[in-house]
């Protein structure tokens, strides 16, 4: 089936098959790789995107489901190629990741928290990231770096601008 | 090092330079890579524990529109050599299909080829496979029976392995004690379970004649067991280690599935990559961790001093040999823990059943063996009616007393286990902490501390395969750094062995940076294949801080050695009189700029010293410290370091719903000199994860069928960010005498103690009704029921 994905910002048309996950085609079909696939059943929150402005696991949403939807994935984050934005550069401050596998789908669950809450206590960042597995890091230093994010975002307004406010 | 000397960028509060990649979502994972042609593999899983293959009818499935092939294990196996073992066991042999009958539920009895993966699945389905049912077991203690069904008919048993040491004067420790105690405790069948499951790539090239492989894998080795089984010269396979892990603690050895899609590649003529599905990775991927029985009998005095110990550990390794049963070797270099215990029997043992198999998980059997020690503290404390904390502080061992010999023949090289115990209980406030827990209980709430004290042999030794198999030779595990200054006078580091998580770009360039007086962001480090490598073995045994560590800064030292001899020889000076500093050469006359020293190197090698080399260049090759001997009389020097960890925890629940919630975890660590403070962090935050995981949630649980029942993610359950606490770390450092740095493990660290640690408050939260939960995990609704009988039974 044709499907238009918007994607980051652009237009990608493709041609799936009715069953092919929103994972998938993203990944084969735009080649957008930085979405990962972790269990394929909705658990580990490692697909996870920006879909309309809520974290969504791409892995339980079909491509043609999401045609004329508003899609962000990691590779969407970043300001320009080479460059972080505010939360991917918590991350790497507090040292948020290990393997890097589950990192893109955290840091989009930690965008779209900070899209909606600007001073989040750690109860609701630890709610934000529930669905997401991490086996490297036992989450405390992904806590530290949404805990940033937010303090950073907070206190510069160019910054909040840039998330879209 | 020099004592005096401040570091510069060693234990500073730096970035993790690989975590910019994986933040903008550019990591190189083996799933992300696409090689021209490529096929796919999807594979045929055995429905039954053990049944006889009869017939295979594959023609439904190839006779679909894109698919390209049906392999079985026939086929295989008459053209592969059977995958490495490392008992002598020569019987027990597996191929990366099931050859003839399989052996566990699962097992991959198939493999279709297809020009994409979803294409592959469905063609698997329409495979057909006529089988016979055969008896099976999967109980570890029914399988010491002589009359059980053998897993493997040729090897006439289910026995795979059973040595027995004595380890000092046991019989008369016991004989002079004043009291014994037994004690059993249960070690689930857990794992790591990483988000990325294992993938391989394995494309042939006829006319270079050379298999080029990317594979996420952690494999010391692997390229050689590769080109064994597929039966190719070693310098015909080329592994590529510039692809990101994502996750393995152990378990991304892939052997079974890179021999499979290597064999493909070469009979197909196109790339092959095999990527497990979930269900694949945990049911078949053959990655499950220790599942083990501990027997113990202690021997110990009124005063609370423990004698001797005899400790009978019984391995379920699951259906086929594999490195498994190693795991019941590398705890015998920390058999005591961090205690003085004067001899040890020890016997280990290890059975075949019709499970998965086991690979290699973080700490390589040493966390199951720590929380049956720490157990074992627990109940001689409560037996003698001493506080646990007390009785462990009277049996450890003092920091004067290191270097320390165990009777194991290991010796511990430096701690201060006192110390950090003080330390921990400080920023705790135990007396408040304890408080607490009354405050809890008042509340009527099952409210306990948990404490263990435990040990991380690091360094990386392998000096148990010869202690559990004399045939086997193998005593150690060397890592080599290249350090190169190319013409512009730039640092380049190859490192040789993948990513998965530990940080080792960075370790490499704050060593490399160190030694060289030189920011290590202006340094760049690359991981060439394997062809191009120099010898190296992977980060396991929690090594690399130690060997690539001690790789890096050695061959940084050769380069200034270099400089300093061009140096001396421009300012027609002694080398002797002259010194590194910062980039430059000094001399009695002036300094040489590093410039100067470059050009002379890359360009001017009229002006080079006789017997110096143009081209700064250095490659370093590490031993083990301590890791040349074998073992003599069941006694070897196992790993060289040993880290320290203290963890004191508050947990408590409702007695009827039994759901443990952490209140408060603090940890005390010694892993001796820092090399970069956010990764040790993050060692120890995930590994108290993984423990927690052990402890309370996670198992691969089999039924009575001999069908795993935890085989997603819905059913094998692991800790998120709301199971997981907020962790204190309390920080202490007691360098190592054998080490550049004095650096010294902590790839394992926190999952090492926090079973036991987190059992042990469960016990203090029941310890009105004297309940015993003698097997990880324990479940909720093992914590209620157990108290519901205790009450219906008052």
């Amino acid at each position: 089936m044709k499907t238009d994905l918007t994607v980051n910002g652009r237009t990608y048309g493709i041609d799936v098959e009715p069953r092919t996950t929103l994972l998938d085609a993203l990944r084969d079909g735009c080649g957008l790789k930085g979405t990962h696939a972790g269990c394929e059943h909705g658990v580990c929150g490692a697909c996870t995107v920006i879909v309309d402005g809520e974290a969504v696991r791409s892995c339980l949403m079909l491509a043609v489901q999401s045609d004329g939807l508003d899609i962000t994935t990691i590779e969407g984050v970043a300001p320009e190629r080479g460059e972080l934005d505010v939360i991917q550069d918590s991350f790497c401050e507090t040292h948020g990741m290990q393997c890097g596998y589950c990192t893109p789908g955290m840091v989009l669950a930690a965008k779209a928290l900070l899209g909606v809450n600007r001073e989040p206590t750690d109860e609701e960042i630890r709610d934000a990231i529930s669905g997401n597995i991490c086996r490297c890091t036992g989450y405390g230093q992904i806590v530290e770096a949404i805990r940033l994010a937010a303090k950073r975002l907070r206190e510069s307004n160019a910054l909040a601008m840039e998330a879209g406010e | 090092m020099n004592a005096d000397t401040k570091p510069r960028f060693l234990s500073t509060d730096r970035r993790v330079r690989e975590d910019k990649r994986f933040v903008a979502g550019s990591g190189r994972f083996v799933q992300d890579l696409d090689r021209p042609g490529m096929l796919h593999v999807a594979l045929v899983a055995a429905q039954h524990p053990a049944a006889k293959i009869v017939k295979i009818d594959a023609s439904e499935a190839l006779a679909m529109e894109g698919v390209h092939y049906v392999i079985d294990g026939a086929e295989l196996s008459a053209a592969v050599n059977p995958l490495m073992n490392g008992l002598d066991t020569p019987n027990v042999r597996r191929f990366p299909l099931a050859v003839g009958q399989n052996r566990y539920a699962g097992e991959w009895i198939a493999a279709v080829v297809a020009d994409t993966r979803a294409l592959a699945e469905d063609a698997a389905e329409r495979v057909k496979v006529e089988v016979e049912r055969l008896g099976f077991l999967t109980d570890a203690e029914k399988a010491l029976d002589p009359e059980s069904t053998p897993v493997h008919p040729e090897h006439g048993s289910n026995l795979l392995l059973d040595r027995t040491f004595d380890w000092g004067p046991v019989e008369d420790d016991f004989a002079r004690s004043d009291e014994t105690l037994k004690l059993r405790v249960t070690w689930g069948r857990n794992s790591t379970v990483p988000i990325e499951t294992f993938g391989v790539i394995c494309e042939w090239n006829p006319w270079d004649e050379v298999l080029d492989v990317w594979a996420s894998i952690q494999m010391p080795k692997y390229a050689d067991q590769i080109a064994r089984a597929l039966k190719l010269p070693g310098n015909a396979v080329r592994v590529h280690y510039d692809v990101d892990v994502g996750g393995s603690y152990g378990v991304k050895r892939g052997i079974k599935q890179t021999v499979l899609a290597g064999y493909l590649c070469r009979k197909l003529g196109r790339p092959v990559r095999l990527i497990e599905d979930r269900l694949e990775n945990m049911r078949s991927g053959d990655a499950h961790g220790p599942e083990r029985i501990f027997d113990i009998e202690v021997a110990f005095d009124r005063d609370g001093t423990v004698n001797a110990m005899k400790m009978r550990a019984l391995d379920n390794a699951g259906a086929y040999a594999g490195r498994a049963p190693f795991q019941l070797g590398k705890p015998i270099g920390a058999i005591v823990g961090p205690y003085r215990i004067n001899s040890v029997q020890y016997r280990a043992m290890s059975v075949t059943t019709n499970k998965a198999v086991q690979e290699a998980v973080r700490g390589f059997g040493q966390s199951p063996t720590n929380y049956a020690i720490e157990t074992m503290m627990d109940r001689v404390a409560a037996h003698l009616g001493m506080d646990r904390l007390e009785f462990r502080q009277k049996n450890l061992i003092r920091s004067e007393e290191f270097p320390y010999l165990i009777p194991s023949g290991s010796t511990y090289d430096s701690g201060d286990y006192h110390a950090v115990i003080d330390k921990v209980l400080a920023t705790a406030d135990y007396a408040e902490l304890q408080a607490e827990r009354d405050r809890l209980r008042a509340e009527g709430l099952c409210a306990g501390i948990g404490i263990a004290a435990c040990l991380e042999p690091s360094g990386g030794n392998s000096a148990f395969e010869p202690l559990l198999n004399e045939k086997n030779r193998t005593s150690t595990w060397m890592e080599g750094c290249r350090v190169n200054v190319d013409a512009l006078g730039e640092v380049t580091v190859a490192i040789h062995t993948t990513s998965s998580g530990q940080g080792h770009e960075t370790l490499a360039a704050t060593v490399v940076g160190e030694v060289l007086q030189m920011d290590p962001d202006r340094i760049r480090v690359v991981r060439p294949d394997s062809l191009s490598s120099l010898p190296g073995n992977s980060p396991v045994g929690s090594r690399m801080a130690i060997m690539l560590g001690g790789a890096a800064a050695n061959a940084a030292r050769e380069l200034i050695r270099q400089a300093v001899a061009i140096g001396a020889h421009l300012s027609r000076a002694d080398p002797a009189a002259c010194r590194y500093e910062d980039g430059t050469v000094v001399t009695p006359d002036g300094t040489v700029t590093w410039d100067e020293i470059v050009d002379v190197a890359h360009r001017r090698f009229h002006d080079l010293p006789p017997g110096t080399n143009p081209g700064l260049t250095a490659n370093f090759i590490q031993q083990v410290p301590t890791g040349t001997a074998l073992p003599k009389d069941g006694k070897v020097q196992m790993y060289p370091c040993y880290s320290f960890e203290f963890h004191l925890v508050l947990l408590a629940f409702d007695p009827v719903l039994a759901k443990p919630e952490i209140r408060r975890y603090v940890i005390g660590h010694d892993c001796g000199t820092v090399i970069n403070p956010h990764i040790v962090k993050g060692m120890t935050l995930g590994g108290i994860a993984h423990g927690l995981g052990a402890a309370l949630l996670e198992e691969f649980a089999y039924d009575g069928e001999g069908q795993l029942m935890t085989q997603s993610f819905l059913d094998y359950l692991m800790p998120s960010s709301h199971e997981m606490p907020e962790v204190e770390i309390v920080k202490h450092e007691t360098p190592s005498p054998l080490t550049e740095f004095g650096q010294k493990g902590s790839g394992e660290s926190g999952y090492l103690g926090a079973p036991a640690a987190i059992s042990g408050a469960i016990h203090d939260a029941v310890s009105q009704w004297g309940i015993h939960l003698n097997k990880l995990p324990i479940r909720m609704s093992a914590i209620s029921d157990a108290i519901a009988a205790a009450e219906e039974n008052a």
